[in-house]
């Protein structure tokens, strides 16, 4: 009897203190704080698409501009949207070969240009020259020895084309601007 | 100096509600209105200007595919033309990466290559698809962000 008595004394206080805690003052904060959440999420999303975004590259293809290790590079996406890509311009585009990468590379020619490049510069100098379709550009990795570029999958169309980068942040001896030249660090 | 306060909230309001209606349009659902007749009878466009685009079809479009980039055949989707960056197209997708197919009206045969694929519209008296980007410039599947499945059909009528 006196451990069902105790019992019962227990579950009456529990029940009291459940009954004494601020339920709706919790329930109000937490749709606040999810709200404030969501809009954070909202907010970087936005700036990320269609103002400016920070992206990790890797691979030779852009030395000496960029790091064969990891480099974090700044890219603009207003001038992307707009079309006002011009030649010189580094810029992050979806691989035609792989909609799942996105690759950085420089232009070295729009549409209605005329570009002569190697073929194969290990072996020669035997040259091409093509005319760039209407919508699309031509990239080329500064790295020409050692770079996937215009040269093997064709003209690439304006709209795969993100962002064009402008700026690094790291590593902070490179911290500068990514000229319209390939230049070193 | 209230109304200028209120004008305040009113505009913040509105900022977050634009901030929170984009990002859902980019990455979950949008609507879109469908113009032109490629894809007749699936999809009845309507004109170009304004009240006229009212009248034609809107399509429900989901962007949950552009996550794994798996499409089926068959699937409508919107696209970004590979001739003019600013337009969008809607067409039916016939083969995708690695597939043969026969190039309608000729006796071509072409393998699909990775990271394109092969649309058609519904109508092919009025419609400008694979057959007429040319034999070799396949629409991009990787086109970025803008293919989506069309969902469900005449939300408007």
């Amino acid at each position: 009897m006196a451990v069902g008595s105790r019992a019962a004394v227990w579950l009456a206080s529990a029940a009291q203190r459940f009954g004494s805690v601020p339920w709706r003052d919790i329930s109000a904060e937490a749709v606040d704080r999810t709200l404030l959440v969501i809009k954070a999420v909202c907010f970087a999303h936005v700036i990320n698409s269609y103002v400016v975004s920070l992206i990790q590259v890797r691979g030779p293809s852009m030395l000496p501009t960029m790091n064969l290790t990891g480099d974090i590079i700044a890219v603009d996406r207003v001038t992307a949207r707009r079309g006002t890509v011009a030649v010189g311009d580094v810029v992050l585009f979806r691989s035609p070969e792989n909609p799942r990468r996105a690759i950085t590379k420089r232009v070295l020619g729009l549409e209605g240009d005329a570009i002569t490049y190697l073929v194969d510069p290990h072996k020669g100098d035997a040259s091409k020259t093509v005319v760039v379709p209407n919508g699309h550009a031509w990239v080329q990795g500064d790295n020409i020895y050692d770079s996937r570029d215009s040269r093997h999958f064709g003209p690439v169309p304006y709209g795969l084309i993100q962002g064009r980068v402008f700026y690094r942040v790291w590593p902070p001896e490179g911290f500068g601007f990514i000229g319209q030249k390939a230049t070193s660090l | 100096m209230r109304t200028g306060n209120s004008l305040w909230l009113l505009t913040k309001k509105a900022l977050t509600g634009a901030l929170i209606g984009v990002t859902i349009s980019d990455r979950y659902v949008t609507l879109s209105p469908v113009r032109g007749s490629s894809m007749h009878p699936t999809f009845t466009g309507s004109s170009t200007s304004f009240p006229g685009s009212l009248k034609g079809d809107v399509v429900l479009v989901e962007r949950f595919c552009l996550q794994k980039y798996k499409f089926s055949h068959g699937d409508v989707i919107i696209f970004r033309s590979p001739t003019n960056q600013k337009q969008m197209f809607v067409k039916r997708l016939i083969a995708l990466p690695g597939d043969w197919i026969q190039v309608p009206e000729s006796s071509e045969i072409l393998q699909i290559q990775e990271g394109h694929c092969w649309v058609e519209g519904d109508n092919p008296a009025s419609s400008l698809d694979s057959r007429s980007f040319g034999p070799d410039s396949l629409c991009m599947l990787s086109e970025p962000n803008l293919i989506h499945s069309v969902y469900c059909q005449p939300v408007l009528m």
